[in-house]
Parts: C-alpha cells; sequence; structure tokens
C-alpha cells in the first residue's frame, strides 16, 4: 500500500515547490499482530484482565521472573567493568557454550570447531542475521517457511528481500501435525531450498513432529538437498529437559547436514530485554567457519557494529559455572512444569465445565503455547467481555495462565465456543487419528 | 523417428529443459566478486557461466580449491539411496576483509611489542591507558540492582523514559518541536543501529533518494548505507591544502546534488577530521539545504565531547530545528557515557506536525521489528537513570568536563613534543582537534609552508611506518584517535609522527 502512494507522492518531487512536509505519504504501520495485544492488555483497566498475548514467562502470581540463576549471575559480575575491551572476549565465550547447548558438548561440530557462531540479537537478531547472509550469498533463494509460524518471520525474511514461501505444517481439524502434507511440500520444493523448521515448541501451534517424523524429514532433507535453519526460541520449554528439546537438530546433524541454527535466550533465560541470542552454521572445516563468521560479522557492523554486553555477560555467566548452570537447568524445568500444570487444569475446567467441544488439544502441544482453535471473532469476544486478551489466531501463552485465573478463563471460553463455530468439523473428530499427532514427551 | 509421439515428446522436453537452464539464470558475477564468492560463474565470465544449474551440487563439481564431492549411500532403515551428503551451502564464501577501524585493535593485541599503542579505535582511555566506566554510571547500575528490575521485553520503540530525555538532551527540554510533540524518538543500537534504522525509513519512502556523505566520513557510514541499499555520494569537506574545511566546495556540492537529498552531517567533532563549521558557516549550510529541498540528517555522536558543553555541542541540530526545518537526527551514548558495549542511541526525526511525527515513529517500529524486535535495555535504563536525576546528571557533567579536559591536555603535550623533537621549523599547531586528528592533517597543519598535499601513496606509507617500525597503530586513512593517548607515550608519539613524516616520504613531490 505505501508503494502505490509512493509511486503518487514520487511526482510531487520534480515541483518546484518547497516540500516542507517530507512525511505526507508516511501511512500509519499497521499494528503488530503480538505487541498490540499487549497494548491493548496495558490500556484495560479491569481488574480481572488476562493476558495471553506475548510468550513471556510468568509465575503463578502472573508475574515476571527474575531466575534465581540471573540473579546470582548478576552478583558474580558486579562489579566487574564491562568494557568493549572485554565484550568480544565475552561475546566469543557465550558463543561457545550456546552451541554446546544446541549441538551438544561432545558433538563432532564442536570439537572440530565446525561451525561459525556470532551472538545475535536474540532470535530475530539471529534470523535476520541469517536472512542476510543467505540473501547475500544465495540471492536467488528463497524460504520455507511452516504454515502457520510466528508472524515476525514473514516480516524478516521479507525485509530481507528474500522471497518467500510456504510449507505445510498445520492440520486445523486435527490440531495436530499435517505431516503427509509437509512431507509433500518437501518433496515438492526444487532442490537446495532454504526451508525454517521450529526444532521444538513450534510456535504458534505447540505441534511438533515425533521423533520418527523426524528423522524421516531429515532424510527427505538429505534426498533434495534443502537447507535447514532452526529457530530455537523455546530449548527447555517443551519437554522441560534442554538436551531433549534439542533432539531435532541433533538427528539432522547425525544426518551430516550443514544446518543453520538460532537460538534465544530470550525466554529459557528469561532474558527479554537484554537481546542475547546466537546464530550458527555449519561448516565443512574451520576454514569456511572462519570465513562465514567474517561475513555475518561485517553484516552485524553495519546493522548494529556489536550487540550489547550486559545480558551477554548474564549468559556467558551462567552457562560457564556449573553451580550456576544446575540451577539454571533445575529453573527451566520448573517453568515448563508450571505450564504444563496450567494446561492440565484448563483442559480440566473445561470438562467440568461440560463443554462438548474435544479440548485435547490443550495438553497434546507443548511449549509456551495452545493453539486453542479460537476464532478471530471468539478472540475479540473474549477481549471485550471478559478481558482476556491473545493474538488473533487464537494462540494463547500458557504462561499467562494461574491457578488463579484459570477457571475465570476456563468459564470464559466455554461461554463464547458454546454456540461456536467450531461445532461441526470438530465433533466428528475420530480420536484415536488424534493419538497419532501426540508429542512424546 | 518422428513418428513416435512419446520420443517427440521426450526430445521436445529435453530441448526445453535445456533451453530454459541455459537461459535461466544470468548470474550476478558483479555481486559474486563484491562479497568475495568464488563462482563458477566470476571463473567463467558470465556469459558461458549461464550453464548454471540451481546451486549448491553441480557449483561444487566445478570448484577448483575443492575436491570432489562424495557420494555416500544413505540407510533411512527404509531406503537406501545415494545422497550427496556434507556439501556446505556456502562452500565459495572468502574471508571478510578486516574491518578497517575494528581490525586495527585485532592486529594492536597481536602485536608482542611493549611499546606498542592504539590510536585506532575512538574509544576513550584513562591516562593509565585503562577503559573507564564513568561513576555516574556505576551508580546508576548500583541502583538499578538494587530495585532488582524485571527482564521483561521494551516496547519496539524502547524504553519511554529514555526517549524522553534523548530527546531532550539532544534539543534542550524547553525547545518548542519537543513541547509540540514534532520528534519521532525511537531507541535504537547506539549510532550504527540508529543510523541503519533511519537508512531503511530513506530506502523504504524515498526510494532512489540519495544520501550525501562527507569526504572523509566515518568508515562504517558507506557500509550502513550499502547494506540498506541507499545510493550514497560524496560531498567536499576536508580541505588538505588549508587543513580545515573546503567550505565553498562543500556549498557547490550540496548545490549541485539532486533536489531532495539527504545530506549526512556531523552535529559536532567530526570524525575523522575533527573540523566544524562555525555558527555563520552551518547558517549558510541550512541555507542550501533549504533553497534545495534537501533533508539535514545528523550524526551527534560526541555531544558534551567537542567543547565540553552538552548545549554548545548541540547548537548546529537546534540551529537547524528551530528554522522549522525537517530533519532526521541519529545519536550515540557510546562515547560521552562511555556506554560503548551497552548499545544505546536513539533515531530522531523532526518533523512539521504531530501527525507526521506519529506515523514516521510507526514506521521506524515497523523496521525495527524484524531487525531485532525491540531493543535491549540495559543501556537504555542507565541513560534514563543518569540523565533523569539531577545530582546525578550534574557529576555526568562534571565526569565529561575532566574527560574532555583530559585529551586537551595530551593534545597540548604532543604538540610541544612535536615542536621539540623537530627541528625543520615547522609549525606543528593544530586546529581545532577533538577525538580524532588525522595524522597528515598534523603534519600539513603550517600555513608557512606551502606544500603540495601528500599523495595517497605516501599517507599509507606514514601509516604503515607508524604501524611497522613504531608499533602504533591507527586507521589507514591516517587518523589518529587521541583519547587512547596519554602524557607519558606523548614524547614516543611525536617521535614516531616526526620520523613517519621525514623519512617515510618516499616519492612526495613539493
Amino acid at each position: 500500500m505505501w508503494r502505490h502512494q509512493l509511486m503518487t507522492t514520487s511526482r510531487c518531487f520534480s515541483t518546484s515547490i518547497r516540500a516542507l512536509h517530507w512525511w505526507d505519504h508516511v501511512c500509519p504501520a499497521p499494528k503488530d499482530p503480538i505487541t498490540s495485544v499487549t497494548e491493548a492488555f496495558l490500556a484495560d483497566t479491569s481488574p480481572v484482565k488476562i493476558n495471553l498475548g506475548v510468550g513471556a514467562y510468568r509465575d503463578d502470581e502472573g508475574k515476571p521472573v527474575i531466575l534465581q540463576c540471573l540473579r546470582d549471575a548478576e552478583a558474580k559480575i558486579a562489579g566487574c567493568d564491562f568494557l568493549e575491551s572485554i565484550s568480544s572476549a565475552v561475546s566469543s565465550k557465550l558463543v561457545e557454550e550456546s552451541v554446546k547447548l544446541v549441538y551438544g558438548k561432545d558433538s563432532d561440530v564442536i570439537k572440530e570447531g565446525r561451525y561459525a557462531g556470532v551472538q545475535a540479537l536474540s532470535g530475530t537478531g539471529a534470523c535476520r542475521l541469517f536472512a542476510e547472509f543467505q540473501k547475500r550469498f544465495h540471492p536467488e533463494s528463497q524460504i520455507y517457511l511452516p504454515n502457520p509460524t510466528w508472524s515476525n518471520h514473514h516480516n524478516i525474511w521479507r525485509d530481507a528481500q528474500v522471497q518467500q514461501n510456504t510449507f505445510s505444517y498445520y492440520h486445523p481439524d486435527l490440531k495436530g501435525l499435517n505431516f503427509t502434507a509437509l512431507m509433500d511440500d518437501v518433496k515438492n520444493a526444487p532442490d537446495g531450498s532454504f526451508f525454517l523448521l521450529h526444532p521444538c515448541a513450534h510456535n504458534p501451534t505447540g505441534v511438533d513432529p515425533t521423533e520418527e517424523q523426524w528423522r524421516e524429514i531429515s532424510h527427505q532433507f538429505k534426498v533434495k538437498n534443502h537447507f535447514p535453519f532452526f529457530d530455537m526460541a523455546y530449548q527447555g520449554f517443551a519437554s522441560g529437559d534442554l538436551d531433549r528439546d534439542a533432539l531435532s537438530i541433533r538427528i539432522f546433524l547425525e544426518d551430516g547436514h550443514l544446518l543453520g541454527c538460532a537460538q534465544s535466550f530470550a525466554k529459557n533465560m528469561g532474558l527479554y530485554g537484554h537481546r542475547v541470542g546466537c546464530l550458527s552454521v555449519l561448516c565443512n572445516d574451520m576454514k569456511q567457519a572462519v570465513a562465514i563468521k567474517s561475513q555475518l560479522q561485517k553484516i552485524a557492523r553495519a546493522m548494529y557494529s556489536s550487540p550489547p554486553v550486559h545480558g551477554t555477560s548474564l549468559v556467558s555467566t551462567v552457562l560457564s559455572d556449573p553451580d550456576i548452570k544446575a540451577l539454571w537447568v533445575k529453573e527451566v524445568k520448573g517453568m515448563a512444569n508450571r505450564i504444563q500444570t496450567m494446561r492440565t487444569n484448563l483442559q480440566e475446567s473445561l470438562w467440568q465445565l461440560g463443554s462438548s467441544l474435544n479440548w485435547q488439544h490443550i495438553t497434546n502441544q507443548v511449549g509456551m503455547f495452545c493453539f486453542s482453535g479460537l476464532t478471530p471473532k471468539q478472540v475479540d469476544w473474549l477481549a471485550r467481555e471478559f478481558h482476556i486478551y491473545m493474538t488473533h489466531d487464537g494462540r494463547m501463552s500458557m504462561a499467562g495462565v494461574t491457578t488463579g485465573n484459570v477457571n475465570y478463563l476456563a468459564n470464559a471460553i466455554n461461554e463464547v465456543t458454546k454456540y461456536g463455530v467450531h461445532t461441526a468439523q470438530h465433533l466428528g473428530t475420530n480420536l484415536s487419528s488424534m493419538s497419532v499427532f501426540v508429542h512424546h514427551s | 523417428m518422428f513418428q513416435s509421439p512419446p520420443l517427440l515428446a521426450a526430445l521436445l522436453i529435453s530441448f526445453a529443459l535445456g533451453s530454459v537452464y541455459s537461459i535461466e539464470d544470468i548470474p550476478d558475477v558483479d555481486g559474486d566478486r563484491d562479497f568475495g564468492i568464488q563462482s563458477f560463474s566470476l571463473s567463467l565470465g558470465q556469459e558461458k557461466g549461464k550453464v548454471r544449474l540451481g546451486s549448491g551440487n553441480l557449483t561444487v563439481w566445478f570448484h577448483k580449491e575443492k575436491s570432489n564431492p562424495f557420494i555416500n549411500t544413505k540407510s533411512s532403515g527404509r531406503i537406501s539411496m545415494a545422497v550427496a551428503v556434507n556439501v556446505s551451502r556456502f562452500e565459495g564464501i572468502t574471508m571478510a576483509p578486516p574491518d578497517p577501524i575494528l581490525g586495527v585493535s585485532e592486529a594492536f593485541k597481536a602485536d608482542n611489542d611493549e611499546k606498542k599503542l592504539n590510536l585506532g579505535v575512538g574509544a576513550y582511555r584513562t591516562e593509565e591507558l585503562q577503559p573507564y566506566v564513568l561513576n555516574v554510571v556505576k551508580k546508576a547500575e548500583n541502583l538499578m540492582l538494587e530495585r532488582g528490575e524485571y527482564k521483561e521485553y521494551l516496547p519496539i520503540e524502547g524504553l519511554a523514559a529514555f526517549n524522553k530525555v534523548t530527546a531532550e538532551l539532544l534539543l534542550g527540554a524547553d525547545n518548542t518541536v519537543i513541547k509540540q510533540q514534532r520528534v519521532a524518538t525511537v531507541q535504537g543500537l547506539s549510532g550504527t543501529g540508529s543510523l541503519r534504522l533511519a537508512a531503511a525509513l530513506i530506502e523504504r519512502y524515498f526510494p532512489g533518494a540519495k544520501v550525501l556523505i562527507s569526504s572523509p566520513t566515518w568508515g562504517n557510514h558507506k557500509n550502513i548505507f550499502n547494506d540498506a541499499r541507499v545510493p550514497w555520494s560524496e560531498y567536499r569537506y576536508y580541505d588538505p591544502k588549508t587543513v580545515g574545511l573546503d567550505f565553498e566546495g562543500m556549498i557547490a556540492d550540496l548545490k549541485a546534488a539532486p533536489e531532495g537529498s539527504f545530506i549526512l552531517l556531523h552535529g559536532c567533532a567530526h570524525n575523522p577530521t575533527g573540523i566544524d563549521p562555525t555558527p555563520e558557516q552551518w547558517e549558510k549550510i541550512a541555507d542550501v539545504i533549504q533553497e534545495k529541498n534537501h533533508i539535514p540528517f545528523f550524526d551527534v555522536a560526541y555531544q558534551g565531547f567537542a567543547s565540553g558543553s552538552l548545549d554548545a555541542d548541540a547548537a548546529s541540530v537546534r540551529l537547524f530545528a528551530a528554522r522549522g526545518m525537517e530533519l532526521l537526527v541519529a545519536q550515540s551514548y557510546s562515547k560521552n557515557l562511555g556506554l560503548y558495549a551497552e548499545r544505546i542511541g536513539a533515531i530522531n526525526v523532526i518533523c512539521s506536525s504531530v501527525d507526521a511525527a506519529a506515523r514516521v515513529k510507526s514506521q521506524l517500529k515497523r523496521l525495527a521489528r524484524p531487525m531485532y524486535s525491540n531493543p535491549p535495555v540495559h543501556g537504555a535504563r542507565i541513560v534514563a537513570n543518569v540523565v533523569g536525576d539531577p545530582t546525578l546528571f550534574d557529576e555526568w557533567k562534571a565526569e565529561m568536563d575532566m574527560m574532555a579536559g583530559r585529551i586537551k591536555g595530551v593534545r597540548q603535550k604532543l604538540f610541544d613534543s612535536l615542536s621539540a623533537k623537530d627541528k625543520s621549523g615547522k609549525d606543528w599547531s593544530l586546529y581545532k582537534a577533538d577525538w580524532h586528528v588525522l595524522l597528515h592533517r598534523i603534519e600539513q597543519s603550517s600555513v608557512k609552508i606551502q606544500r603540495k598535499p601528500t599523495s595517497r601513496s605516501n599517507k599509507k606509507k606514514e601509516s604503515e611506518n607508524m604501524t611497522n617500525k613504531w608499533h602504533v597503530y591507527m586507521t589507514k586513512d591516517g587518523r589518529i584517535s587521541l583519547a587512547g593517548l596519554n602524557l607519558a607515550k606523548c614524547e614516543y608519539l611525536a617521535d614516531a609522527i616526526v620520523d613517519s613524516y621525514h623519512n617515510a616520504k618516499g616519492l612526495n613531490s613539493v
């Protein structure tokens, strides 16, 4: 739309009238579908309001949490001066520890140093760095994004000017993985295509392939010589176990893929506002790794020069201090467990209310989000009448559910779905076919 | 043969496919070269390289540097299949050249000579040549630690408290444009990040519009505009003959630029020359910019450090704003608050109306979201605490005074040393140099000796001599960062400069 405006206004530049108003042709940007939910929530004055929008962890009182491991790390680094002279050392340490976390500290790629790793501005920054890198070195390539995916993935590759496609992922009727269609799309894509995959806790659906399915996907990727790019934003949140959640990536690693991976420490370390993440690209050898790293750094240099040091130091401290790391692992499990409990509670509440709909997916899906199946109309209704906020696609952040509000939530959902659109497709669902797609935790 | 339809069909299809493959892709040979990619096309040339069957495998087959890819048999437990394996998609990528500024620090670190001196990056050092964390920053961080503040996401536009104080610091709290809410301020990742947001805004809303940058300018400006796909060209700025501002040249180039160009100006303490226009010259520059319907785009990286006064250093920006002009201003707190590593800055767009400011802000957010979603919180909180608290603010001003004072002292000592050591009668006095000064500017700051400017190759020789013989590190354009110098090393540096000037001349023609 703004391009059209531009076309018309660009003619104005050729006139000799002094244009004081340079920005007349700039339209208001549409609100971001995720952050605008928080904005609406903040503006609501109701005492019973619930924010199920952004994927940020909350405790059982609905409060943001500073993990104890972080407090320990802060204490450890307090009084150390974070000077630009050491920030590159801290950054390197972070990258070293991050890649161990995702590939496994004993993996060959780690031992042989066959990875190009750079620190990035959380998951977004890592994806954007990769998208720019992809555009620069494979300018004609496209990216295949799962349907659906985190909305910002579309923005990222678009702004990097990489053409995008989608591949089948979610089966709305089954509220599970549409594996057949997924494999078809993988097979039908041109050889050597770039694919974005969620290694665990798919956002927004919470639906992940099983281990067996991952192996098949990996194999097909080898056949087609596709490039797998993983966006790991929830390691630890899917099963509560950091290694388990990296299983898909390690399967691909075993199969010899030279993949790429974006990692975020926003959720699993609660470092949202500090923007700490990592981008790694696996290589044939160290020489290649050095070259790719230099190119990634070059791209970063023209975007923001270097990443902020404070969050980096925290993550680096947590990951390299055995005691603090052990504490962290426990706390991640704690967060994942609380979310799991909330899923169970919500499901039970709905059943107790006598809802006739199938809410199996609430506990089948994993990670922070429940892809509820609610329609945009129902979502609006929930906001308007019940002061419950979520994104329009019906994605609920389970982290925003507490023992205090779960019954209220269940009641509200029941109200808006009692007579709802859901019914017909839904009630005829064969429960046994659902179980094929149950995620093995 | 032609009576057999399947065979005919097969032939036609093969032919069609063959033609499609041949003409399908005209390889970007120039792009390959620019980014250092060894491609089949680059070696064969664009015409011959037409036979390019997609990426990956086939390219690797013919890649001179690599051995032939080997084929492995892969068993998935269900099907045995021959698949190509372990070939990196990014095979041909070559090493990027070291960053001309940051690369200096890397080279410095690798040097084992104890006399070495790093005058590369413009980062402040104490007299002991140690990095310096301002006391106000430590105080602010302690406050923050005590409060135990959450680490939640900031909104896309950044910390509201920070955005407020940064705009006020730049323009003055009671500036009309602020009172009228005509400034769109978005927190950015220091100067670089803020410039990049602005560049992206220009690319999207003024496609084809050029940015004019000074010659010379900070090395990373070009990278930013290149990566943002914004065309740029240079305007004359530094005059080596007068060792000052080439004002006539600058004005002429601004006049010659296409209407509606963006003019990148350094608000104060021009990097790398240290030469700033006088207030009268700023007025004239503003005149020309208005005449030509250009848009002024300020990069303010040293507010408070050029003259020691935050207000005085913002005078150029305020002059333009007072004229009712719309302008862009990128800010950085890397130097003046020593927050290099926290990446804190802002992009401000001063618009003619509240509505325009709101719209522009929304679009800046839209550009930021796919870059990094939201900016880092820590540095923003520090700035908000320091600038927002009157006591801390005063302390900050005092500390800045101290830092600027140290640089002044060092500059004085350096030139005393140069004058004492160099018996050639050359006048080594410097004009208004701040953080940086160009090496050949020091050498040519003589008004008595009229000499031709040193050729490019001589500048390079002098820099190389400085580094190779004296272990003094600076950027290749001959820029010395005085902030990295201390009193103790002035004599040594003076020796190095004198030696390089006199002995590394080579084919200099005078």
